[in-house]
């Protein structure tokens, strides 16, 4: 078959699943639940969504058989801390929707406005085996570091159709340490109390809306947007994602949250196997990047390779990510993965952290994040070791759609590959 | 003569003494003095050198050949022989490496390592862009390198043996490069390559005219570019005219002072100085080669060179190497056709195709990185094995850096720097156990003296970990 006839059946292959039947056969089913591993699986999908698994399930009459070669079947993966959807060329920041410098638009930036799906970075990443993605706002500091929220997070799917937001306003992006130092004058001393009184505020304006509204409210150094987009946050409703590395900030951080009775993620926690036990009793989640082994500033001056396997031997939720604001190597998201397992993270543990632990953590596990019946089908056939790269998706299922496993990269290589 | 007392002092010099103790010229009333190529000598020591037998894993040697029960013998710090199931002869210490994988030592045609080190968001740390004149030709990286970076310590214990430290890519011409090998020192000139020779960084594209067009002077342009390349050639052509004709004229008179700018493109020029060429566009990098004609000089390496996929063949006819990554892409303008099989095409055309870092992680994994890049090539139907893509990282990065007579293959006679890897270096699990450089030890993963040699983490948090 050429490989132009092979792009068409894969097209032909993208229709909505709904209305098939569709088995997959002869595979190790990582399900992620209760369940565990079943090795030699099956699975069933109808219309669409998960009809059954299992060891012993059969093949229904007329379903169409994707043989699982003795491969492996993941859920799809999500990456957290990405930019999927809201940039298509880092560089040129017209083909960027991933930060604001507008001062009146901090915490009230909303990311799912305006996303792309017709981005060509979402196919690149399906081939990844990643299916969702966490687009969560970066801080643009062009005019120095001055706004205190980068704004709200939104959960994506990578189908590439209108409707790509899994979950809106998912949580709240803020930056302390270091970098919340600048933007409250320099000192972390400042920044927590700045957080303090934006916290008291928000709650002012949440018990006096009509008051604010007439002009007679106390004075708020936030816009009414900002404070709006607060109130859940305030509320604890929408977790607040702390960008923090150093273990006292991790530590400081902690004991603000229960003060303010807060939900909060730690993002980065480049030193956080330092205070692993602190973070596990408050049950905090923590996303990090499991290659960030090296002083890159004074408040990662002990990051290390093993971090992710500490933090999850002391009992935290670990989420793995590859980067910070990731999009275009947001496809090297299973190797992050595949070396936090070679300094120790237990493989289950380590596909946990790119698949169900951010799904729960983002409040979307109830959806995707583990293979379940009744689940809509979201998942990814791979012909060995998800966390291999010499390992490569056989079939992308993504929110109940096959996809095809193309991509604009592909077709350059094929464009200039030799023919025989 | 002076040469001669270079060699002695180098044998003596203990390392990390490098600025002291050097012979001042004798002054020579009625000739100008000789113009010192090496001013800044390697004062590198190989390491005492026992009898070491590797045994029982599989090895690539990087010449071609995947070997089951492999032997490697070391003796002197240079490779003695490579075979399946070698008797090891008297005298050898064993190694029972049964179960896993050898390779010569990774290593990097492209690293900024000691010139922009940790902690890296230390602006005072970043030593890497000369950013006041698009010509820079007269500094050289070396003097920016800081061997206490914890990054080299990191790299060591990724397997990382040589590398080549450029430096940046803001200016058109970037400066000389230097070729390190890995080794703890508190001096530069303590890892200096001995006899590697240097590099010059060109820079094509979308840097250079941002930093200067941004500054409202040329390059503003890509055509701003090509035309600083051209005017920085004919001004060396003519240095190198004058330098040339009076030594020819037998030295008399005034010698024409010397200009350190005009002395690195001239050297290129002569031969002796690698170009090193960031690239990305295959159409640059077909101007590059025409400049390159046009002024007689050789390009060694077209880095980055995300499009060389669009151009393979002529770059295999031209004998460039081409050095890029698999899964970098789209960061901006110039990178948004790259594709992870890059390296692969190259190689399937019979180019030189290397995986480089330009990075202080990915420096770390560089076997990964060339693990990702095979895979897009097993994917797209292009067969290479294992025992040749290995030489991604090994024995064509050498070649680039004009030292594949010594490190790059485990053969007979080359230096005995070698990985010892816990699983196969394609795999995502597999991590450097033992290091050798010139058959000295340098990192055993067993051992916690071959860890954190850098001063600046001594004393800080994980230090005890």
């Amino acid at each position: 078959m050429t490989r132009r006839l092979a792009a068409l059946a894969a097209l032909l292959l993208a229709t909505p699943a709904s209305a098939e039947t569709i088995a997959i056969v002869d595979a190790r089913l990582m399900t992620m639940t209760g369940a565990g591993e079943i090795s030699r699986g099956t699975i069933v999908i109808r219309d669409g969504r998960i009809a059954a698994l299992g060891a012993g399930v059969p093949v229904p009459a007329g379903a169409r058989i994707i043989d699982g070669r003795g491969g492996v079947v993941t859920p799809g993966f999500v990456q957290a801390d990405s930019t999927l959807g809201a940039v298509e060329v880092s560089q040129v920041p017209t083909s960027a929707d991933r930060a604001t410098h507008s001062a009146a638009i901090s915490a009230g930036f909303d990311i799912s406005l305006g996303l792309n799906p017709d981005s060509i970075l979402l196919p690149v990443s399906r081939l990844a085996g990643i299916t969702h993605a966490v687009t969560t706002p970066l801080y643009d500091d062009q005019g120095g570091r001055r706004l205190q929220f980068a704004g709200q997070a939104a959960v994506i799917d990578l189908a590439q159709r209108p409707q790509m937001v899994t979950r809106p306003r998912a949580a709240m992006v803020l930056e302390m340490g270091e970098g919340g130092a600048e933007r409250a004058g320099g000192a972390r001393g400042s920044a927590i109390v700045e957080l303090r009184t934006t916290l008291a505020d928000v709650r002012h304006f949440a018990a006096h809306r009509a008051a604010y509204d007439r002009g007679e409210g106390r004075p708020q150094t936030l816009s009414r947007v900002d404070l709006e987009a607060l109130v859940p946050v305030a509320e604890g409703r929408m977790p607040l994602i702390v960008k923090v590395d150093r273990a006292s900030d991790i530590r400081e951080m902690i004991a603000f949250a229960r003060e303010e009775r807060l939900r909060i993620i730690v993002d980065g926690a480049g030193e956080g196997w330092r205070v692993a036990d602190e973070i596990a009793a408050a049950q905090v989640p923590v996303i990090l990047d499991p290659l960030a082994d090296l002083p890159r500033s004074f408040s990662e001056l002990g990051a290390t390779m093993d971090n992710a396997a500490r933090l999850h031997a002391a009992g935290v939720t670990v989420v793995i990510k590859t980067g910070s604001g990731v999009a275009h190597r947001a496809r090297e998201l299973r190797y992050g993965a595949g070396n936090a397992v070679a300094w120790g993270l237990p493989h289950d543990a380590a596909v946990a952290a790119i698949t169900i632990n951010p799904a729960r953590v983002f409040g979307v596990a109830d959806r995707i994040g583990s293979l379940q019946a009744g689940r809509v089908a979201d998942l990814v056939l791979w012909n060995g070791d998800p966390l291999e790269p010499l390992s490569q998706p056989q079939a992308v299922f993504v929110e109940g759609v096959e996809k095809p496993l193309t991509a604009r990269p592909l077709e350059l290589r094929d464009r200039y590959m030799p023919r025989p | 003569m002076k040469h001669a007392a270079l060699v002695l002092l180098a044998a003596t010099a203990l390392a990390g003494c490098a600025a002291s103790g050097r012979p001042q010229p004798a002054p020579v009333a009625d000739t100008a003095p000789e113009i010192d190529r090496d001013p800044y000598p390697s004062t590198y020591r190989a390491p005492a050198g026992g009898r070491v037998a590797l045994v029982g894993a599989t090895v690539l040697t990087a010449a071609g050949e995947e070997i089951a029960n492999g032997t490697v013998l070391i003796e002197n710090g240079k490779i003695a022989a490579v075979g399946a199931s070698l008797a090891v002869p008297e005298g050898y210490r064993t190694v029972d490496a049964r179960g896993k994988w050898i390779t010569p030592g990774v290593i990097d045609a492209h690293s900024h390592l000691g010139a922009w080190a940790q902690p890296e968001s230390v602006e005072m740390h970043n030593d890497i862009n000369e950013l006041t004149d698009p010509n820079t030709a007269q500094v050289w990286v070396e003097h920016s390198v800081w061997p206490q970076d914890p990054g080299f310590d990191a790299a060591r214990e990724a397997g990382v043996t040589t590398l080549m430290i450029l430096p940046g890519s803001g200016n058109l011409f970037g400066g000389r490069t230097v070729t390190l090998k890995n080794v703890p020192s508190v001096t530069m000139q303590g890892m200096k390559f001995p006899g590697a020779p240097q590099g010059l960084k060109i820079a094509c594209g979308e840097n250079p005219k941002r930093v200067y067009g941004g500054r409202g002077r040329s390059p503003a342009t890509r055509m701003g570019n090509v035309a600083g390349y051209r005017k920085a050639w004919i001004d060396a052509q003519d240095y190198a005219r004058r330098r040339d004709k009076w030594e020819k004229d037998g030295r008399t008179g005034d010698a024409p002072k010397r200009d350190l700018q005009l002395e690195t493109l001239a050297g290129v020029l002569k031969g002796d100085i690698l170009v090193q060429n960031h690239c990305y566009r295959a159409d640059e990098m077909a101007n590059m080669i025409d400049i390159s004609r046009e002024f007689g000089f050789k390009i060694r390496t077209f880095h980055h060179a995300n499009e060389a996929y669009k151009i393979a063949p002529l770059l295999a006819k031209e004998d460039i190497c081409v050095a890029t990554w698999a899964s970098w892409w789209g960061y901006k303008m110039e990178v948004f056709d790259a594709i992870e099989e890059n390296a692969a095409l190259v190689h399937a055309a019979g180019g030189c195709a290397i995986i480089h870092s330009d990075d202080p992680i990915v420096i770390q994994r560089l076997n990964q990185e060339a693990a990702a890049a095979l895979s897009a090539a097993w994917r797209a139907g292009i067969r290479i094995s294992k025992a040749d893509a290995v030489r991604w990282f090994t024995a064509n990065p050498a070649k680039a850096l004009g030292i594949a007579d010594r490190v790059g293959t485990l053969e007979p006679g080359k230096n005995a720097d070698i990985v010892l890897w816990s699983h196969d270096p394609f795999s995502i699990y597999a991590r450097a156990e033992k290091v050798w450089i010139d058959g000295g030890i340098v990192f055993d993963r067993a051992d916690a003296r071959y860890r954190r040699h850098s001063d600046f983490l001594l004393g800080q948090p994980g230090e005890t970990r």
